[in-house]
């Protein structure tokens, strides 16, 4: 092979922080050719976007580099500023992982993507509408003659990132550095991103540098990879063999944090904790002060069992009305149709006459972030619910019960006296399910506990709710579009579409015998392994 | 868009009654009334002129009638400028105070965005420190201090500019007062440009920008400027209040023949009507001013539409 197409040499970036420096990238090289991927695998904070962001010169100022990043034998850490500007969005380009806010909001995409033609190209603005409209028809844009003059917010998060890719390819780079590209999208929209990138790169004949957390991906989609963490490089080489057989601890076990195992099944008799019979949830909105209302059946007509000590998984994308279908499973949305609880039919409970029920019925969040008040201490906010539902407790009692429950969640009960921005994601996450239960529930609604975690982290959170179900027979409804974690976890799961049903049953015959073509493209989507 | 306007419109009728209502009454609370004068006055006079103005009626009778009025666009007479309607004095007044709040509220654009521009792209620098010294400065002291002091160095000390008068408009009598009124909306639109610039510059799609090979000035003026200028648009609004309320202190200062100098007039003679009838007038073009702002937030932002 004659000189590598981008080659870095021992890069290393400091940041220098009001607080001190900090080393976010260490003595890194890799090299990629022309035509190749390289996948640049790590945790969150592990220094992969720092590097492919440095590729670019797009660091902040605080950021000082060393090292050699060469472009087809230019080192970039020399060049001047408007070389650089040369080469951005003509030789070298990039997608990012935000499709939602990465566009300019109040620009048509036709002007953002005609932008980089005009500049690199000198094109007139008819020319490169002409190939703007090329270029959205390739990336495929449905009606692109009609979306060229679309506002960012009228396309969805898919569409937005098919933009993304146009405006990258519009000058027919050597180099596409894709940061986290499908991240934030569907697991169907995220295959079909991935399967038009390997097409145009077919297409143009271009490198790609492919930045990810997910494994499963690069699998699929790199020819090379390189693993990173805390900033170094641990491990590199030809995907094939670091699959096979991965030299390093680190690469080992994110290979083994994809999630194991399956759940035992409970007794076919076991008794019916919570049942729905043909369950709506419809929202309303109205335009104008005279008009009819707007009606959108977000959940329409979805009968479920759930058993004592079962868990049961909802799958389906974002849109699908999972979510909303959970709230209304503990009430916390309007809904109509039938809803027991053990004995007791809860079809029309109000506010009021379900707070008795709150402590058995809770609830875990997606968004570890969010969803704890960062004014309460973690002791303040596991200790809330049990002083709404059980006031006769002393505080020594509740001390006691608190600290029992970041016990269970294998917290240091210590950790009780502080805020929970001093606690990492996964952290959090175990601090909510804590919250949840300090309260004894017999029933935890799991909105997407995992989503926004690392994969290692996520195989921990998971053992942890499997532990927690043994040891108090805990009843889970799981809500996730992650179908590799909803298999180790579920009994029986639920596939949703469009508010409604499109598969249902045990788990292992929906994942190793799917009869539907929606639940089947999921899969293939999200790379599940259907004889795994 | 027409139904928006209407909506907007009939929402505003509330506000104004509660405003018109709670003005009638307080001015009612305080002590004195129209015809008390340093000379005292024969009582059987100060009776026909009562009741003449149905002054000597029940309060509730009084507003019952004033309510009346008022839907038929009538602000009745000035109880002190004699052979005057109130309308006529707030026609009279409403093109000194126009001008005066127009050049203001340009002047403040002017001078803020740039500044507040200037400041962010050069963030944390002795330029953006001391222009932010200067808009905390500006906020810090209000307008009544300001302005006589400003009259005293310019007008008296130094005796470049005239320290007040009207004087048909004329430029050097203008800038005093424009600059007075203006000096604190200069100082929020800078640091609310600035706040915005910052976040804007931060944002996703500039960083997108800069990733197509762009110079930095066609992404501040291309993608950056246009995203942070919503926020003071959106300030627009409340700006055009406070400048209202600004001028009714600078017009008494700077002895302007405006709304503002009637309205403090009517409310020191107790001129119950001419009171009432700025307040009302007041009162409806804030009202206007939001809209037409909110209006114009819709031709910047293609996520704002109002034609349902």
């Amino acid at each position: 092979m004659t000189t590598p197409l981008l080659e870095i040499d021992n890069l290393r970036v400091d940041f220098d922080l009001p607080t001190g420096p900090v080393t976010a990238v260490k003595d890194v090289s890799f090299s990629i050719g022309e035509n190749q991927t390289l996948a640049l695998v790590g945790e969150s904070g592990s220094g992969k976007s720092v590097t492919s962001t440095a590729v670019m010169r797009l660091l902040p100022e605080m950021a000082r580099i060393s090292g050699k990043i060469r472009f087809a034998g230019e080192d970039l850490t020399e060049a001047s500023a408007s070389r650089i500007r040369q080469l951005r969005g003509n030789d070298i380009s990039m997608i990012f992982q935000e499709p939602m806010t990465s566009l300019n909001p109040l620009q048509r995409i036709g002007r953002q993507v005609a932008e980089v033609l005009k500049k690199h190209r000198s094109m007139s603005g008819k020319a490169a509408r002409a190939r703007v409209l090329e270029l959205l028809e390739q990336v495929g844009i449905p009606e692109a003659q009609r979306r060229i003059d679309s506002y960012p917010y009228e396309l969805s998060g898919g569409q937005r990132q098919r933009v993304m890719i146009a405006m990258a390819l519009a000058c027919e780079p050597r180099l596409l550095i894709a940061d986290e590209p499908t991240t934030a999208l569907d697991v169907t929209v995220q295959a079909q991103i991935l399967e038009l990138l390997r097409d145009l790169q077919r297409r143009y004949g271009m490198a790609i540098l492919f930045i990810t957390h997910d494994l499963g991906l690069v699998r699929q989609f790199a020819e090379r990879v390189c693993v990173m963490r805390h900033g170094e490089l641990v491990e590199s080489g030809s995907t094939a063999e670091v699959f096979a057989a991965p030299r390093h601890d680190y690469t080992r076990m994110l290979l083994e944090a994809e999630p194991r195992g399956h759940k035992p099944p409970v007794a076919a008799d076991a008794p019916l904790l919570l049942q729905a019979r043909n369950m709506r949830v419809r929202f309303t909105t109205r335009k104008r002060l005279f008009a009819a209302d707007d009606v959108f059946e977000a959940v329409r007509g979805i009968t479920l069992d759930v058993q004592r000590g079962q868990t049961v998984g909802i799958v389906g994308e974002s849109g699908s009305g999972k979510s909303t279908l959970g709230r209304a499973l503990l009430r916390l949305l309007d809904s109509q149709g039938q809803l027991r609880f053990e004995d007791t039919d809860i079809s029309g409970f109000d506010k009021a006459l379900m707070r008795p029920l709150r402590s058995r019925m809770q609830v875990v969040f997606q968004d570890p972030f969010g969803s704890l008040s960062p004014r309460l201490t973690v002791g303040e906010i596991i200790s809330e619910g049990l002083r709404v539902h059980f006031p006769e407790l002393d505080r020594r009692e509740r001390e006691r019960r608190v600290i029992e429950a970041l016990e269970d969640v294998a917290l240091d009960p210590l950790m009780r006296k502080r805020y929970p921005h001093e606690f990492s994601g996964g952290q959090r996450q175990r601090i909510a399910i804590a919250r949840a239960l300090v309260l004894k529930p017999d029933f935890l609604l799991l909105d997407e506990p995992t989503s926004a975690l690392d994969r290692s982290v996520q195989v921990t959170v998971i053992e942890l709710l499997r532990h927690l179900q043994d040891k108090y027979g805990l009843t889970y409804v799981f809500i996730s579009h992650d179908l590799a974690v909803v298999r180790a976890l579920s009994d029986t799961v639920l596939v949703m579409k469009d508010g409604m049903v499109v598969e249902q049953g045990a788990t292992e015959s929906v994942f190793a015998n799917p009869r539907e073509a929606y639940t089947r493209e999921l899969m293939r989507a999200a790379f599940v392994d259907p004889a795994a | 868009m027409l139904n928006y306007i209407a909506k907007r419109l009939a929402m505003a009728i509330p506000t104004l009654w509660i405003v018109i209502t709670l003005s009638f009454f307080l001015m009612r609370l305080a002590p004195g009334g129209p015809f008390d004068g340093e000379r005292q006055l024969p009582p059987e006079i100060e009776a026909n002129l009562m009741a003449a103005y149905h002054l000597d009626e029940p309060l509730w009778m009084q507003y019952l009638r004033y309510m009346g009025n008022l839907l038929q666009g009538d602000f009745g007479p000035s109880f002190k400028y004699k052979d005057f309607s109130v309308t006529e004095l707030i026609m009279q007044g409403f093109p000194v105070s126009l001008e005066l709040g127009a050049l203001a509220i340009g002047l403040a654009l002017l001078l803020g965005l740039p500044m507040g521009v200037m400041a962010a792209l050069k963030r944390n620098t002795a330029l953006d420190y001391s222009l932010m010294g200067v808009a905390l400065g500006g906020i810090a002291i209000p307008n009544f201090v300001i302005a006589p002091l400003m009259a005293l160095l310019f007008g008296v000390l130094l005796g470049w500019l005239p320290v007040g008068g009207w004087n048909g408009g004329a430029l050097p009598n203008l800038v005093l007062p424009v600059v007075a009124l203006a000096i604190q909306q200069i100082a929020y639109v800078a640091r609310m440009m600035r706040a915005s610039m910052i976040e804007v510059l931060g944002s996703h799609y500039i960083r997108t920008a800069r990733a197509k090979g762009l110079r930095e000035h066609e992404v501040i003026l291309r993608h950056a400027l246009r995203p942070a200028m919503l926020p003071v648009l959106s300030y627009l609004g409340p700006a055009i209040a406070g400048i209202i309320t600004g001028s009714v202190v600078i017009e008494q200062i700077f002895g302007l023949p405006g709304i503002g100098r009637y309205f403090v007039q009517g409310a020191l003679n107790r001129d119950y009507t001419l009171v009432m009838g700025t307040v009302v007038f007041y009162g409806v073009l804030i009202v206007l001013m939001n809209l037409i702002v909110d209006l114009l937030y819709s031709l910047f932002d293609p996520q704002i539409r109002y034609d349902d």
